[in-house]
């Protein structure tokens, strides 16, 4: 464990946040889990004890350990709760005004050594770090979707960050037991900034009459091992989500690969936004494939 | 179904022994041709119209160059295919089966049996550049190579992600040194050529690695 960090928080408690908390408590840190809405606490709990009883069954943990994770992992509606974390790790919703509010406030909370990390996936650390009111110790840290699962995380400095922080943040992801990367702080980091491009070209190609969705997908993974294919992934993540990530991306580097085409918004005038609504590329009442 | 392999000159697509070499017969209903001068014994190929499918094995060249085009409504018996292969790298299992508008269903069925018989996965797709595979990845790994240039992340770092962050059995540097930089250039230039799409441009490691040939 990171010497310097015992007392993790992670604010805003999403599928992210929820996952980043089984993440630091499973590691032995003490977990401190904030959100406005108790609901949204109550139902993190409830699946994260779901979670951990189903590592029991798979034996990747034992009934002890699982005890000792969730007395570890306490949840909060006050945001006060957090002045004795060392680090705090953002997932709020992807808007620069509310990290801003939120970070602002835990400056005024938090000891001045505590770190600030962002799971942003598509805004600037630099741009976020410049509303917490100590951008030298505000470092991204971007974890896969599900954080629990996943070992890979998307570390960034902002442009102001200290490298004595980032090395500590760095040090922390590994004590977490995940496996970090340097990238810089550019749009999309390296994750993103590769796959929404890919899978927006494989979308062109359903609209240009290439191929169909099921031949795109079975070429992806049989030519290059794949584990999904693009548009079986499109219709998982669900085409609205992959709309708002995508003109993230968009906005911030103007590439054309990263537009959004035409079908996606089509799609979703339709209802057809994947495996939430039944219909995207596939249908899943059925065999049928929708052909774009 | 019986099928017939005619050769013409090294083929990419089987450059060794293949079930599906070992299982042709000498007069099928289908005719597979395979090597770099597919499209020149096909033009030789007596009672073509009379086969179930004919199957032509292509480079980077569209289908049309062997068939000729008409208005959109081209399309017969006639299949072009190519075993995707990443450069120098061993072909892989998939075989993209190109057809064009009017090709008829049986004779994609017919190609599609003939192919998966011999164990191997297919995926049909009009008669584009590129096809389904080349279209894809190209431009992915030129942004790969100008973000490693730009400094994005070190090359490990970069295949890291992509290896356990999607899954992908290989990230696009490590695979592009092993399968060639310089193939890689020549398919992504070709493809540029075809689009003018910026995407397909060579990104400049490639350029170099063909320069340096």
């Amino acid at each position: 464990m990171a010497a310097e960090i015992k007392t993790v928080g992670v604010a805003g408690v999403g599928t992210m946040g929820a996952g980043i908390a089984i993440v630091a408590a499973r590691a032995g840190f003490r977990t401190v889990v904030y959100d406005t809405r108790q609901d949204a606490l109550d139902r993190a709990r409830r699946q994260t004890e779901g979670f951990l009883a189903k590592s029991v069954e798979r034996k990747k943990l034992t009934q002890p350990q699982v005890d000792r994770i969730l007395g570890d992992l306490s949840g909060t509606t006050r945001i006060g709760e957090l002045a004795a974390c060392d680090i705090v790790i953002e997932a709020v919703f992807e808007d620069l005004k509310v990290k801003h509010a939120l970070l602002g406030e835990l400056n005024r909370i938090c000891p001045p050594h505590a770190l600030f990390a962002s799971n942003t996936s598509t805004l600037s650390i630099t741009e976020i770090a410049a509303g917490s009111g100590r951008d030298e110790r505000v470092v991204g840290m971007h974890f896969c979707l599900p954080a629990q699962l996943m070992k890979l995380v998307e570390m960034s400095p902002g442009i102001r960050t200290s490298e004595d922080a980032f090395r500590a943040a760095w040090e922390f992801c590994r004590a977490l037991g995940q496996v970090p990367v340097r990238t810089q702080d550019s749009p999309g980091f390296i994750l993103n900034y590769f796959l929404v491009p890919f899978n927006n070209d494989a979308i062109r190609l359903v609209e240009a009459g290439v191929a169909a969705p099921a031949d795109i997908d079975r070429a992806v993974k049989s030519g290059l091992g794949y584990p999904m294919g693009p548009l079986e992934l499109l219709d998982l993540v669900g085409l609205d989500t992959h709309l708002l990530v995508a003109e993230a991306l968009y906005a911030s580097t103007r590439e054309p690969r990263a537009a959004v085409p035409a079908l996606v918004r089509r799609m979703i005038a339709a209802g057809h936004l994947g495996r939430k609504t039944g219909r995207g590329f596939y249908s899943y009442q059925g065999s049928a494939m929708f052909g774009g | 179904m019986g099928y017939t392999v005619l050769r013409a000159g090294a083929s990419r697509s089987f450059p060794q022994d293949h079930a599906l070499l070992a299982g042709a017969a000498q007069d099928g209903e289908v005719v597979v041709i395979i090597g770099a001068d597919a499209g020149a014994a096909f033009r030789k190929l007596a009672r073509a119209e009379t086969r179930t499918a004919v199957l032509i094995e292509l480079g980077t060249e569209c289908l049309g160059v062997h068939t000729g085009e008409f208005r959109g409504e081209e399309g017969s018996n006639v299949l072009g295919f190519a075993r995707f292969r990443l450069g120098d790298a061993d072909p892989s299992n998939l075989v993209e089966l190109v057809r064009q508008p009017r090709t008829g269903e049986a004779a994609v069925a017919a190609a599609r049996k003939v192919l998966e018989g011999a164990g191997l996965q297919v995926a049909v797709c009009g008669d584009f550049a590129g096809r389904i595979i080349d279209r894809l990845v190209r431009p992915y790994y030129n942004a790969a190579l100008r973000r490693l240039d730009e400094g994005l992340a070190t090359a490990g770092d970069l295949d890291t992600t992509l290896r356990l962050g999607l899954g992908y059995p290989e990230g696009p540097i490590a695979l592009l040194e092993r399968a060639g930089l310089a193939r890689h250039f020549e398919v992504t230039q070709a493809l540029y050529e075809a689009y003018g799409d910026p995407a397909y441009a060579p990104a400049r490691r490639a350029r170099v690695a063909k320069q340096k040939q």
